[in-house]
């Protein structure tokens, strides 16, 4: 992938401010405590909550990319996949056999959403397969708690999360944080890889571009949906894993969808490179600015403030920091 | 298909689905009709199911063991507002005509409902009883005739738990230089707290410090490292609310803050919200307005008359215990208390919002009473009065031991001079601002 020089300045820019302005207040105001140390560990936190976010947002892409549209039910596919996961578990299946289940029922609901929503919206506008999957995120919400309950839901993998001190003791990195990035790494490895070298990548793209021309060049869009849908599912079971062991299974989880918006704003909806950088820029801005600029202002910041980060990009890059620039004709 | 076939279909389906939805609906006359507002579903479902449950299984057990009240039997209606204010208006609206009598009284188990009934429920004359949430200025009642608030206010929160860390610092005179951070729940519940403990910090001469956290609480790495690697305060109090409290808790644990030092006002002691923290929550403690565990009378009635004859609410007899549970059951015997002392006065048949208005004024569930119905060292006695709609608003400190939570306090009654004249003021303000005459009380 060819990055353009305009997005290494502006990330070069970002990473000067991240670093200026916490100093700048640090040294102007007695209210704000700044020391290296504590800077870095803020950052890296900071980076380790944006790869969380990133993890959802890897949903939403995989479906943009390849229909064009929004998926407004990839937060209610991450809680409906975590519920069945610990559902199934609960009632005696091993961990092991539940996930093998739970694919296998992500991939179902995948065919079943092919087969009663999108087919006969093929070629329609995009704001049209919006609204559907507005519809479906009321479906599953409800039907996920209808079929597995609405009680939290333990989710213990065994990972720890304990406090791990580094550098002589002077950072602190949560065990656990590490670990969900390190999942989360080799997710957005694969599926970059996926995307970029498989024929099915390819055929994604292509019908991400275009349902018409895709179907005229004999590549079978209602494979290429049912794939995708399948592929978000197992994001969204991933992501519903890592953050059901962080929070308990819960219908709160699919409020994390509104987590991963300012990602996929800043990123761009096209890029699953652009989740990652963009969900890194957004963990660690927000919480360098939840650090070092909120007590200021009354506190309180963090979740507007990544909106506004994520709108100020938009000012210099309006497809996203990687997104792709649509020149239409007039 | 024809569109007349389909028409004709469409109108049957109605005339079919409304005939069964009536029959659902058609209650006796001679029943108390109870309407219930609970969040089964939505995102903070965990805690109001439990609640949800102890209600329906105390109005439940009435009628197994006695027949209802004074034989007049309990009819009970939920309607799920999912915790949204919007939903619970619309559950008051349906609800509030129903039965003989209309619905004698309203819990809406939420803050932000509550605002939204405040001047509906004095046009209704129906009594809006919120125990432990809600305006803490409802105390006064000579501004608040239809607003009840026993057991316990967030004002009065605050109070017991400085009460509390002053008893374990060895007394208020070393509060002073002491560190005390507020987490909270960045909406008027979390809030509400607020203005007492800044109150108490000038009156006791320690740091008092606020952190905002936005909601739902998913993530609040930024909030713990400030708290925990930055400010190092001596104690963290918590108002939070749903999956906020056990994020909290875990972050807490992450930054290495003491669960011990760790605080919650009653909504942040759901037993829902300390299993999903795990490890973490050993050792955190929480107000509760109500006793723990399922060790008392009215729990093994319960268990005879209804689990035993698979008729109970909760999904099995172990959940019966939570402190949510036991909440509920407390809500609804405050309103079935209300409705005796009602019948007592107007006869044993329906009451109604207004009636049993009149009986939250006087009501007085004591000790004696409290022993009659197995609920003593569960709840706290309970005397109001048409000026004073709280009662002594005491509460307990409870630390969860992995499993369960553990009692280790008494009951800690809050400074009431200082809180009394706190509720005027307010209340005062509120009766300027809405053009209100307080009701003379003497």
């Amino acid at each position: 992938m060819r990055i353009e020089k305009e997005v290494i300045y502006i990330f070069l820019a970002t990473l000067f401010l991240m670093v200026a302005i916490p100093w700048s207040v640090g040294q102007l105001s007695k209210d704000i405590f700044f020391e290296w140390p504590f800077f870095f560990e803020v950052a890296i936190g900071g980076l380790l909550a944006g790869v969380m976010y990133s993890l959802v947002a890897l949903g939403f892409v995989l479906i943009f990319k390849a229909s064009g549209v929004f998926n407004f039910a990839q937060g209610a596919m991450v809680l409906f996949s975590a519920l069945t996961l610990v559902g199934l578990n609960e009632r005696g299946l091993p961990m092991w056999l539940a996930i093998i289940v739970t694919l296998a029922v992500m991939l179902l609901l995948a065919i079943v959403i092919e087969r009663v929503v999108l087919r006969s919206l093929v070629n329609q506008e995009h704001i049209i397969l919006f609204m559907a999957t507005i519809g479906i995120t009321y479906f599953l919400d409800g039907f996920g708690q209808t079929l597995w309950g609405s009680e939290v839901k333990i989710l213990d993998l065994g990972i720890p999360n304990s406090p791990g001190l580094y550098f002589d003791g002077r950072i602190l990195i949560n065990d656990f944080d590490l670990v969900a990035a390190l999942i989360a790494g080799i997710l957005v490895i694969s599926l970059a890889l996926f995307f970029q070298y498989t024929r099915i990548g390819r055929a994604l793209r292509a019908v991400a571009d275009d349902h018409q021309a895709a179907l005229s060049v004999g590549i079978p869009l209602k494979h290429i949906w049912v794939i995708v849908w399948a592929v978000a599912g197992i994001v969204a079971l991933v992501a519903g894993i890592m953050w059901g062991s962080k929070l308990g299974v819960q219908f709160s989880l699919a409020l994390i969808a509104l987590k991963a918006l300012p990602v996929l704003i800043l990123g761009g909806f096209t890029s699953v490179p652009g989740a990652i950088v963009g969900g890194l820029i957004i963990g660690a801005g927000e919480k360098l600015a939840e650090v070092f600029v909120a007590p200021l202002i009354g506190g309180g910041i963090e979740d507007w403030f990544a909106y506004m980060l994520a709108l100020a990009f938009l000012v210099f890059r309006p497809q996203g920091l990687f997104g792709e620039k649509i020149i239409e004709r007039v | 298909m024809s569109i007349k076939r389909i028409k004709t279909g469409i109108i049957a389906a109605m005339v079919i689905g409304g005939s069964l939805t009536g029959s659902s609906v058609i209650l006796a006359a001679d029943n108390q009709f109870i309407g219930s507002l609970v969040y089964r579903t939505g995102p903070y479902a965990p805690g109001g199911i439990p609640w949800a449950d102890g209600f329906a299984d105390y109005i439940e057990l009435l009628n197994a063991k006695d027949g209802g009240i004074n034989g007049v039997k309990l009819e009970l209606e939920e309607c799920d507002t999912a915790y949204n204010t919007d939903k619970g208006v619309e559950c008051y609206e349906r609800l509030k005509n129903k039965g003989s009598t209309g619905m004698p009284a309203v819990m809406p188990l939420s803050t932000g409902i509550t605002y939204a009934l405040l001047d509906r429920v004095v046009a209704d004359k129906i009594p809006l009883i919120t125990s432990g949430y809600g305006r803490a200025d409802g105390a006064d009642g000579r501004v608040f005739p239809y607003v009840f608030v026993p057991p316990a206010t967030y004002w009065g929160g605050a109070d017991i738990a400085i009460h509390y860390i002053a008893g374990e610092e060895g007394g208020y005179g070393n509060l002073k230089g002491k560190k005390i951070a507020l987490v909270y729940h960045d909406s008027a519940y979390g809030k509400e707290p607020i203005k007492t403990l800044q109150a108490l910090a000038s009156q006791h001469g320690f740091e008092f410090s606020e952190f905002p956290v936005p909601h739902p609480g998913l993530e609040q790495k930024a909030t713990w490292l400030k708290i925990g690697r930055q400010l190092r305060p001596d104690y963290v109090l918590m108002w939070g609310w749903g999956v906020m409290n056990a994020t909290a808790i875990k972050e807490a644990a992450a930054v290495g803050f003491p669960r011990e030092k760790f605080i919650g006002v009653w909504w942040s002691g759901n037993d829902a919200d300390m299993v999903p923290a795990g490890d973490a929550a050993m050792g955190y403690k929480s107000l509760q307005f109500n006793g723990v565990g399922s060790d008392f009378g009215v729990h093994q009635q319960i268990k005879s008359e209804l689990y035993a004859k698979g008729k109970g609410s909760a999904k099995s007899a172990d959940n019966t215990g939570e402190v949510a549970y036991n909440r509920g059951i407390q809500s609804a015997f405050i309103l079935t208390e209300a409705l005796r002392t009602a019948m007592a006065e107007f006869g044993n048949k329906p009451m109604t919002g207004e009636q049993v208005a009149w009986a939250m004024d006087r009501l007085d569930i004591t000790e004696a009473r409290l022993k009659e119905v197995g609920a003593d060292g569960l709840f706290d006695p309970i005397k109001l009065n048409c000026a004073d709609h709280q009662g002594k608003g005491r509460a307990k400190v409870t630390q969860w031991d992995g499993k369960q939570w553990q009692p280790i306090s008494d009951w800690i009654e809050p400074n009431s001079t200082m809180l009394r004249a706190m509720y005027e003021e307010s209340a005062a303000q509120y009766a300027k601002e809405k053009g209100i005459t307080p009701r003379d009380c003497k």
